[in-house]
Formats: structure tokens, C-alpha cells, sequence
């Protein structure tokens, strides 16, 4: 009998360390509070963060990234081959695979979910908006369904990124009965084959989704997710603090130090693959001198702007792309915080310092910059030190957009999310000559260098990495000679959440499946 | 009533009295502004950001490390002159239309009246927001949308004022005599409309401060870095819980200054024109 | 009832909202802002963008754009949502109902509190009661409302945490949604934890709501009953040696009731406009919010539906008003 009680108090002390030490556990909901409503789920015509996120639980592609690294594996698809000419694409489907609905997910299932998007006489091609065309299926011209289980994808030229286009979130795969039954409103009642099955929308309020028992693959720990729309970053501050959710997402940094100092919370960071940047309009008579955009990178003191605006969740930037990309150049000084030499860089360069720069302010925060009207309110007092007047000047983030891409601005603000982390799409894509051209012009500092063009182009003919790694490393050298941009940080991607979650992923895009998250009980 | 006895009647009227010093004394704080800011209001300290307040910084600091008294003291002049610019643009067109409404009446005055419902058909808060939206939004235009926003009332009040003036026999007499409408408006009827036109200008500017503080609030009024009091506050509600001061010194200066406008047109109402007390 | 009033009176509100869609129309359209390029942010290519503005309609003529919206609205479809594509009449119900609840509690604080503030001043002019509350009717007029709801939420939801912050209910709290109102919901359910729950999250955002229509009101009553008392009748009254509890409820309020009801009804604008700052604040799903983000989206179907709503309830509350105000005093001649 004693024994028995000692067994027992020792137990009863054991039970919490024991649930901990106990595996993942089944049951439970996962609240998950962010900062706005979806908007459309079907993720073929998704255009916001938070119709994505959500969407990537219930929905999948034939491919997918890794979960916590950008590497291509298997999702719907079970392996796949390329033609020798590089234009056809043959996919093995997995078998036994069932959506939302009971259809089974099959060849048929892949054509109707692909040429919706790029056969205008697919019937339900009239049923949705399919944007970022590039981004995902517009290089494709022929789908064909080989047998049951085997889909090919026949390309116009040969188009290596294909793979990274299929495994973002642009390409999942519907059941086909749903995409005819809800027509235009697929995107409101998604059925899939993910982990999570769509249970309820409340507009404005909440998306609730199900554990699907009969997931293929590893079924989901939790019961169920509710997405909770918090818009007031305080209010998702608080909730999380209270318990009322276990996620909070979009924190600002300030708050995020809050959860840092809170034993019961946790935060993980990534390092990004963006980049916030501040853009010199090199077209602008003032501003064609590269001593002047040199003196402006002088002006600014980056690692204070990232100490308190960016609470450090970031890294000071010098060049075009992060460190986590290849070829970054470390050899490149950054220009150090000097407002005494940025001044006499101007006066060398005759600079007219009764002018008033236009800096532009973003009117939206993103990752790469979190509090733009802050981050430029910093800037103009920056740039007063040195001696160069400016004025704030804000829009509405449309207007922004379009006429920063026309070039009517002295500096602006804006920044670049890698997709597909890889040097070209930060070096060509938003520096190059060929993305000068206004209007719609991706390269804002509306910078023509024929030099630095011609190493991008280069480096795209290129196969040999380490080739292309020589090229990048002096193209950058250019950039930073010329500072078309003046590079300010890469930011931290942060996940903030209740210690009462175990196993929450965070890929360095942001999304990911929560299928293995499990929560004490 | 002579002037001084007016000016006698409204030192007693303790409302009167009391809006008036708490203007006085925010309009001096507006005008000395940049002799008394303990600091450059516009000069961040990054590294100095969200203290609370202290001796050297009384009201605190907000998110870029700006002394905050020294942004209240400097937003003073922006409020001010809000209240005084907008309601200038409401009251010129809306007397103006009350006046023509009122005076020649008839399919005239359906005319303006109708228009006039129109804009009343808005909440005076959204009107502001998309006329600022269209015209891009800015100090400057928030004036004219607030004072856009307020025309129709006091087209309203002057046209109820030139009716009820029509029925009175000099004016009446002045017609018969022969007077030109333009003289008539002129001499005759538009004197009589101004005591509610000061009452209701006066108690315009606390509510234009208001509404204009409300558009800065959803970001749409002074754009940064200038201290305007809304956009102030906008910035604090972020912070509520990390620092509250932050929110706390630009709310109060508004309802300081609404309050002075109002305490003051109440006074003035009630020594100018009697019969409007109801009201 | 002189129903050729009220039929003209409804044909001048049918006469004002076309009014107030054509200005909403053009003026939506003369916001800077491209509601394609919003929509895909700045990852897109002009050929997207295109395609899109095409998709959505952009690309035709105003009036063209303005003839179709208009055919829609007389078959009663107010169009679909750019940023949701769906129907923005059904966007708008769920939320005007929100604002509806808010609105209907705002009022209730303000009468009931106004009203009374009021009258007690009215009884005793002059008296510290009279001065202070007039006093603080002043200062709730000048009242930043974005302010105080701020203040109240530090101070209930932050300092000492005895309120909740934000939202309708708690999380994952819910009620078979009948009328749509939550506290009515939870009655007609009979869980009364639930109401208990709705009504403290009511309890600020209501609070701020009713600030500066529960000061007008209370000023008002104020001195319509002061007016009213000095009339002969409550002398008789009084002098009939009824108590004076009777002459005041029975005598006066009810003649003093008249300028009450036309600044309840004024209030109800106030309440709209008032709600969309109050619903920022404090997270409340209502159309105040909504017509705000739809704005910023350049989503202009929605916003040109909430409008017409707006419009039409403001209009209808001031027939109500004024037909109310013929009902109660004969005297006033109806063509004005």
C-alpha cells in the first residue's frame, strides 16, 4: 500500500514532465489570429498573403518545396521526368488519393485544374481570374492526359523553372465535380486533397477548417484550425497574450519583443529572401551622378534604422540580395554612416542643395518594410543631416505602384520577396536595362547600365553555377559602385505563437502546412 | 447693445469666459510654438523612442524618439488653423447659398436646397474621407474636404434666417421702395444673418478640428512628419499597450481646443442671439 | 396621414439616391488608384495587369460602366465585390447588421443617460447637478470619440483587464445567428452566458459610440424641459397639488419629447458616421469598417452599395422624423 502511494505521488510529479516528454498528441484547435480576412481560396486566383496561407492547408500541388527549405519533392505527384528537348514535362500520380468530396484525384483531376487556367475554351476557364500567369502556368501550351494516373506538360521553349512555378501555391489541384458544381464561387467552398478539409466562413471573422480523416499521407494532429481575422497588430498582440490564440501572425517588431519576453510564448525566425530598398530615380538630371547616390547611401545610418524601426528583426542590407542567396558578394564594403562625407560627396558633385527630393513613402507594410512612413520619416531626417532637403509624399498603394514604375519619383521605397531564390530574379528582374522601360518599368531607379545588363544576360546563358556565381559577384561590385539603390535591409520572417503548439514549421516564404503542429492538451 | 456692453455681457458669461482663455492660451502656445518646444519636433532620436514621461521629456517620447510636448505644442498651430481655414470654406458658398435660397426662393432655392440634401445624405465623416481620397490626401485638402462637408449647414441656417427676415416689414419695404436684390442682400439681409452665422461659425471650428483630426487618425489628413494631432494618435494606438502616453497628450490637446471652441460659441450664443439657445 | 406628402417625400428620396449614385459613381472614379494593380500588388507584369483590368471591366467607357451598374441596380443586384467577388448586397447585410447592433445599444446608452442627465438639470437649474452635468455634455460634444475608445481600451482592456478589447464574442463562442444580432441570438437561444459575453463586448465600443449623441441629447432635453416647465399647464399641474414626480414624467417630458425625437433621429447620422471610427478601433465587424477598406481597395461596387444603404437609411430616418414630428404636433403644416 505505501509503495503504491510513493508509486503514486511520483506520478502524479512525473505526469506534467511526462506529457512532455510524451509525442505528438491528437486533438484540439488551432487559433490561429492574423491580420485579415481571405479573399479567394481557390489558390489559382489568389492574390493576397492571406488567402494563400490559409489555402495551402487544404489544397496541393503535384510538387512542393521542403519544409523548411525551398528544394522541390513530391506532393500529388509521385516523380516526374523531362524530355530530352526540355519541352515535355511527365508526371506519375500518386494513386488512391481522394478529395474533400470522395472524387478520386486522377489524371482527369490535373487536366481540369491546369487548362481552366490557360485553355480559354476549357469550361470552366470562364469561372475564375488567373493571374501571375508567369509566375505558374503561362509557360505551358499543352496539357495531356497520358492514362489514369499520368499527365504530361508540353512547354512552349524549354523552361527550367517550371518545377518552382508548380510547386508555389499557383497550381493546386480541385476536384473536378466541386470546380463545376460551384462555378465562380469555387474559391469560397474549396475542395481539395490536402490535410485540412473547408468546414465555415464567416466573412471578416473567420475561416474554419477540418481534419481530414482520410488524409493519403501523415494525417493532421490538430481537429481542426479556425483562422481568426485580428486586424489591430495590438489587438493580435494581446490576444496571443491572453491565450485566445495560439498563432499570431504580422506582429510588429515592437510587439514581437513583447512575445520575446513572455515565458509562455515563443518566436521563430528565419532569415528572408527579400530585400527593402530605397530606389534612386537615376533619370532625374539631380540624381544622374552616381557621387550623389553614393553620398545618400553615406547619409543614411542603417544600423540604427534596423536597432529601433526594425526592433533588429533584420539584417542591414548591401547589396541587392540577401546573404542566404548564392553568390552573394561579402567582399563588398557597405558605405559606411558618414553625414560629413555624404556632404562633401554632394558638393563635389555640384549638387544643388535648395532642391527638395520627393521621397516616397510606401502606404502599405510589408515584410521587407515593416513601417515604411517611419522608415522614411528616419530617412528624411537622414538626409537632412547631410544637407539634402526632402518632402514625404504618400499614395494610395495602386497610384504608388504605377507611377514609381513610370519613374515620376526622386526616391522611393519598395522591396523584393525571391520566390525562387535565385540571384536573377533580383539582378535582372529589377536592375537590368530591359526592366527600365517605362511605363511599367520593374527597375524603379530606372538605371540602364549596359555593363551590368550584359552580365545578367550572361549569367541566363549561362549553366555552370560557379560560372554564373563569377558573373553575379561582379555585377554586384557595379551596383554598388553605381547605387542605383540604396539597399536597406533584409528582414527577419518571425512566427509567434503559444508554447502549448509543438512542431510549428516556417519556411523562409512564410507558408506552410500545419498538418504536423499537434497542441497540449 | 452697444459693443462694450456686448463685450461686457460676454466676459460675464462664464462660458464665454472660460472658452475664450482656454483659445487664448492655446493660440499663444501656437504662436510662440517654436520659442517654447523644449525640442526640434520634427528631430528623431531613434534610439531614444516610446520613453515614457519624464523631466527632460514631459510627455515622453513617441516611436522615432520625437519629444512629444514639443509635437503637441507644434501641432497647435496646424489644429488652429484647420478650424479657422475650413470653416472660412464652408461658411463663404453656404452663406452664399442660403443667402440666394432663401432670398429668391422658388425653383432656386429647390434647386440648391436638393443639392445641398444631397451632400447631407452622406455621414459628414465619409463625404470628408472621399473627398480627401479624390483629392489626394493632404493638409490642405483635408480643409476643403471638412469645409466642403459643412456648406450645406449654413446654407441652412442662413436661408432660415433670410426666410424668417422676409416676412419682416423693412424688408418687405425696401423691395417696394425699388432696391436692387444685390443691395437689398447686401445692406438689408445679410447683417441680420450674422449673429447665428459667428454662433454657428464658432462652435464649426471645434467640430472641423474634430473631423479633421478623425481623417488624420485614418490617415488621410497631414501627411508625416508633420505633428498634426490625429495623425499623432493614429501613431500611439499602435503602441497602446506599450506606451500609452503616446496617444494619450495629442487626444487631450484636441478635446482641449474642441472644448475651448465650443464653451466659447456657447457663450457667444447666449449673449448674441437669445433665441437660439434651445438649439 | 396626408399621403400626397408622403408620396412626394418618397419620390424626392428616390430623386436624391440616383443623385447620390451618379456622384458616387464619378467621384469613385476619380480617385487616384487602379483597382487591378491593388489586387496584384507589385509582383505582377503590365500583361497580367491588363488582363485583369479587362476581367474586371475597367477598360470600358464611364457611361457604359455606368449604364450596366445602373441595369443591375434596378434588377436589384448591386454587383460583386472586386477584392471578394461576392455579392456585395450580401456583404453588406451581415455587417449592417453588426453596425446595427453597436448603433441600437449607442442609442439606448444615450437616451436613457442623456434623457435623464436632462431632465435632473432641468428640475434643479442652476444647481451644482445642473452646472456639472452641463459640463460634461460640453466635453462629451468635444469629444475626440477615436480617442476616448483608445483610453477605454488601455484603461479596461490593458491597465486593469476587466474588458474585452475587441471582436463581437470570444473565440470559437457562437450562437445560431437568427436575427443576426448576437445579444438577441443568445436570448432567443436562451444562453445566457453567451449574452453575458456579447453584452461586455458591446459594453466600450457602445460606450464610445453613444458619447457625443448621449451630450446632445442631454443638452437638448435640457432645455426643452426647462421651456415646457415654465408653461402653464405644469403650473396648474403643480398647483392641482400633484407630485412633482407626476408633473415632470406625465406634464412635461412628454410635451418636451418633441425636439427630443428629431435629435434622436439626427443621431442615428451621427451613429453611422460615428461608426466608422468607433468600429476601427475596436476590431467590430460593421459596414463603418467595411466601407473604409472597400474605399482603400478601390472596390467600387462595394463602396457604392454601402453608400446607397447609408443614404437611403439617412434619408428614411428623416421622413420618419418629420412624420413623427406631424403626428405629435398637429400644428406644423406639412408642405413645410
Amino acid at each position: 500500500m505505501r509503495k503504491f502511494l510513493i508509486f503514486l505521488a511520483v506520478t502524479v510529479c512525473l505526469a506534467p514532465l511526462s506529457a512532455l516528454a510524451a509525442g505528438p498528441t491528437q486533438g484540439g484547435t488551432l487559433i490561429w489570429g492574423r491580420g485579415g480576412d481571405s479573399v479567394n481560396l481557390d489558390l489559382a486566383q489568389a492574390t493576397d498573403g492571406e488567402s494563400i496561407k490559409a489555402g495551402v492547408q487544404m489544397l496541393e500541388n503535384l510538387v512542393i518545396f521542403e519544409k523548411d527549405s525551398m528544394n522541390v519533392v513530391p506532393q500529388l505527384a509521385e516523380s516526374w521526368t523531362v524530355s530530352d528537348d526540355g519541352l515535355t514535362w511527365t508526371f506519375k500520380l500518386r494513386k488512391g488519393v481522394k478529395f474533400h468530396d470522395g472524387e478520386p484525384f486522377n489524371a482527369q483531376a490535373v487536366y481540369d485544374s491546369f487548362a481552366r487556367v490557360i485553355d480559354p475554351n476549357h469550361p470552366f476557364h470562364q469561372y475564375g481570374k488567373w493571374v501571375y500567369l508567369s509566375l505558374s502556368l503561362g509557360p505551358v501550351k499543352e496539357i495531356k492526359i497520358v492514362d489514369d494516373y499520368t499527365v504530361a506538360l508540353v512547354t512552349e521553349k524549354p523552361y527550367a523553372p517550371l518545377l518552382n512555378n508548380l510547386a508555389l501555391w499557383l497550381c493546386p489541384i480541385l476536384s473536378p465535380r466541386a470546380m463545376a458544381e460551384y462555378k465562380d464561387q469555387i474559391g469560397q467552398h474549396p475542395v481539395g486533397t490536402g490535410p485540412f478539409k473547408f468546414s465555415k466562413w464567416v466573412k471578416d471573422d473567420q475561416i474554419i477548417m477540418e481534419r481530414n480523416p482520410d488524409y493519403w499521407g501523415d494525417k493532421a494532429k490538430v481537429d481542426q484550425i479556425i483562422l481568426k481575422s485580428i486586424p489591430e497588430s495590438s489587438s493580435r498582440l494581446m490576444a496571443l497574450q491572453s491565450g485566445a490564440v495560439d498563432i499570431a501572425d504580422d506582429l510588429d517588431p515592437d510587439s514581437i519583443r513583447l512575445v520575446e519576453a513572455n515565458d509562455q510564448l515563443a518566436v521563430i525566425k528565419r532569415p528572408s529572401v527579400n530585400v527593402g530598398y530605397l530606389a534612386i530615380n537615376t533619370e532625374k538630371p539631380w540624381l544622374k551622378d552616381a557621387r550623389v547616390r553614393r553620398a545618400i547611401a553615406h547619409a543614411i545610418d542603417k544600423e540604427t534604422l534596423i536597432a529601433s524601426i526594425f526592433q533588429g528583426l533584420a539584417v542591414p542590407a548591401k547589396n541587392p540580395f540577401p546573404p542566404s542567396i548564392w553568390s552573394y558578394n561579402d567582399a563588398i564594403q557597405p558605405y559606411a554612416y558618414d553625414p560629413a562625407k555624404a556632404k562633401k560627396l554632394l558638393e563635389e558633385a555640384g549638387f544643388d542643395f535648395s532642391r527638395e527630393l520627393e521621397l516616397w513613402a510606401m502606404p502599405v507594410s510589408r515584410a521587407y518594410m515593416p513601417e515604411p512612413v517611419k522608415t522614411a520619416e528616419l530617412i528624411q531626417a537622414y538626409l537632412a543631416a547631410a544637407g539634402v532637403k526632402s518632402k514625404i509624399v504618400r499614395m494610395d498603394w495602386g497610384t504608388y505602384l504605377k507611377k514609381t514604375s513610370n519613374g515620376e519619383h526622386d526616391l522611393c521605397m519598395l522591396g523584393w520577396l525571391g520566390g525562387n531564390a535565385d540571384p536573377d530574379n533580383f539582378l535582372y528582374g529589377l536592375l537590368s536595362a530591359d526592366t527600365a522601360k517605362t511605363p511599367g518599368a520593374a527597375n524603379v531607379a530606372l538605371w540602364k547600365n549596359a555593363e551590368f545588363t550584359k552580365l545578367c544576360l550572361q549569367a541566363q546563358r549561362t549553366f555552370d553555377k560557379a560560372e554564373r556565381t563569377e558573373l553575379y559577384l561582379k555585377a554586384q561590385e557595379i551596383f554598388h559602385q553605381e547605387q542605383p539603390w540604396v539597399p536597406l535591409a533584409h528582414s527577419t520572417i518571425v512566427r509567434c505563437y503559444n508554447k502549448r503548439l509543438h512542431d510549428v514549421p516556417l519556411r523562409p516564404n512564410g507558408l506552410n502546412s500545419f498538418q504536423m503542429v499537434w497542441k497540449d492538451k | 447693445m452697444s459693443r462694450w456692453e456686448a463685450l461686457h455681457d460676454l466676459m460675464s458669461n462664464w462660458s464665454a469666459a472660460a472658452g475664450m482663455a482656454i483659445i487664448a492660451a492655446i493660440l499663444v502656445v501656437a504662436l510662440a510654438g517654436p520659442l517654447l518646444t523644449p525640442h526640434d519636433p520634427l528631430m528623431p532620436a531613434p534610439l531614444q523612442r516610446l520613453q515614457g514621461p519624464s523631466s527632460a521629456h514631459p510627455f515622453g517620447t513617441d516611436s522615432l524618439g520625437r519629444d512629444i510636448l514639443s509635437r503637441v505644442i507644434g501641432g497647435a498651430r496646424i489644429s488652429i488653423l484647420i478650424g479657422v481655414i475650413s470653416v472660412t470654406i464652408s461658411l463663404l458658398p453656404g452663406t452664399l447659398l442660403g443667402l440666394l435660397a432663401g432670398y429668391f426662393g422658388r425653383w432656386i432655392d429647390s434647386l440648391i436646397m436638393r443639392c445641398m440634401d444631397m451632400l447631407l445624405a452622406f455621414p459628414a465623416i465619409l463625404l470628408a474621407i472621399f473627398i480627401t481620397a479624390v483629392l489626394e490626401p493632404n493638409l490642405t485638402n483635408t480643409m476643403i474636404a471638412v469645409g466642403i462637408v459643412y456648406i450645406p449647414h449654413y446654407a441652412r441656417i442662413v436661408r432660415a434666417s433670410v426666410l424668417s427676415l422676409k416676412q419682416q416689414l423693412f424688408v418687405q419695404a425696401v423691395g417696394h421702395l425699388g432696391g436692387g436684390h444685390v443691395r437689398i442682400l447686401l445692406r438689408h439681409v445679410l447683417p441680420n444673418c450674422i449673429p447665428p452665422i459667428i454662433v454657428y461659425a464658432t462652435l464649426g471650428m471645434g467640430t472641423a478640428v474634430l473631423q479633421a483630426a478623425a481623417l488624420g487618425f485614418l490617415g488621410l489628413g497631414a501627411q508625416p512628419p508633420s505633428p498634426e494631432w490625429g495623425a499623432m494618435l493614429s501613431e500611439g494606438r499602435q503602441y497602446i499597450q506599450i506606451a500609452p502616453h503616446v496617444a494619450a497628450f495629442p487626444g487631450a490637446a484636441i478635446l482641449l481646443l474642441v472644448l475651448g471652441f465650443n464653451l466659447f460659441g456657447d457663450g457667444l450664443r447666449d449673449v448674441l442671439d437669445p433665441s437660439l439657445r434651445s438649439q | 396621414m396626408p399621403l400626397g406628402y408622403i408620396a412626394k417625400r418618397l419620390l424626392q428620396l428616390v430623386a436624391i439616391l440616383f443623385g447620390v449614385s451618379v456622384v458616387v459613381f464619378l467621384m469613385l472614379r476619380m480617385i487616384p488608384g487602379d483597382p487591378a494593380q491593388l489586387l496584384l500588388g507589385e509582383f505582377a507584369n503590365p500583361e497580367e495587369l491588363a488582363r485583369l483590368r479587362t476581367q474586371l471591366g475597367l477598360d470600358r467607357s464611364l457611361p457604359l460602366q455606368y449604364g450596366i451598374y445602373l441595369q443591375n441596380l434596378l434588377q436589384g443586384d448591386l454587383g460583386n465585390s472586386i477584392r471578394t467577388n461576392t455579392p456585395v448586397a450580401v456583404e453588406i447585410w451581415g455587417r449592417l447588421l453588426a453596425t446595427l447592433e453597436l448603433s441600437l445599444a449607442a442609442m439606448f446608452i444615450s437616451t436613457v443617460v442623456g434623457v435623464s442627465a436632462g431632465v435632473v438639470s432641468a428640475v434643479r437649474p442652476h444647481s451644482a447637478w445642473d452646472y456639472g452635468a452641463m459640463f460634461m455634455a460640453l466635453v462629451g460634444v468635444s469629444m475626440p470619440i477615436f480617442w476616448l475608445g483608445l483610453m477605454l481600451i488601455y484603461l479596461f482592456a490593458v491597465k486593469y483587464p476587466v474588458l474585452p478589447m475587441m471582436g463581437r464574442l470570444p473565440m470559437g463562442l457562437e450562437v445560431p445567428a437568427v436575427t443576426g444580432l448576437v445579444m438577441v441570438d443568445a436570448l432567443i437561444a436562451g444562453r445566457f452566458g453567451v449574452l453575458w459575453e456579447a453584452s461586455r463586448h458591446l459594453l466600450l465600443p457602445a460606450l464610445t459610440l453613444a458619447t457625443i449623441p448621449m451630450a446632445v441629447v442631454a443638452r437638448i432635453t435640457r432645455s426643452a424641459m426647462l421651456e415646457v416647465l415654465s408653461k402653464d399647464y405644469v403650473r396648474t399641474a403643480r398647483a392641482k397639488g400633484l407630485s412633482e414626480a407626476v408633473v415632470i414624467l406625465r406634464h412635461a417630458l412628454r410635451n418636451a419629447f418633441l425636439p427630443v425625437v428629431t435629435v434622436l433621429g439626427l443621431n442615428l447620422g451621427l451613429l453611422l458616421g460615428g461608426a466608422v471610427l468607433t468600429e476601427t478601433i475596436f476590431s467590430w465587424p460593421g459596414l463603418g469598417r467595411y466601407v473604409v477598406d472597400s474605399l482603400m481597395g478601390r472596390d467600387y461596387a462595394a463602396v457604392q452599395g454601402c453608400i446607397l444603404v447609408f443614404a437611403a437609411m439617412m434619408a428614411a430616418i428623416n421622413l420618419v422624423v418629420d412624420l413623427i414630428y406631424v403626428l405629435l404636433d398637429p400644428r406644423i403644416r406639412v408642405n413645410e
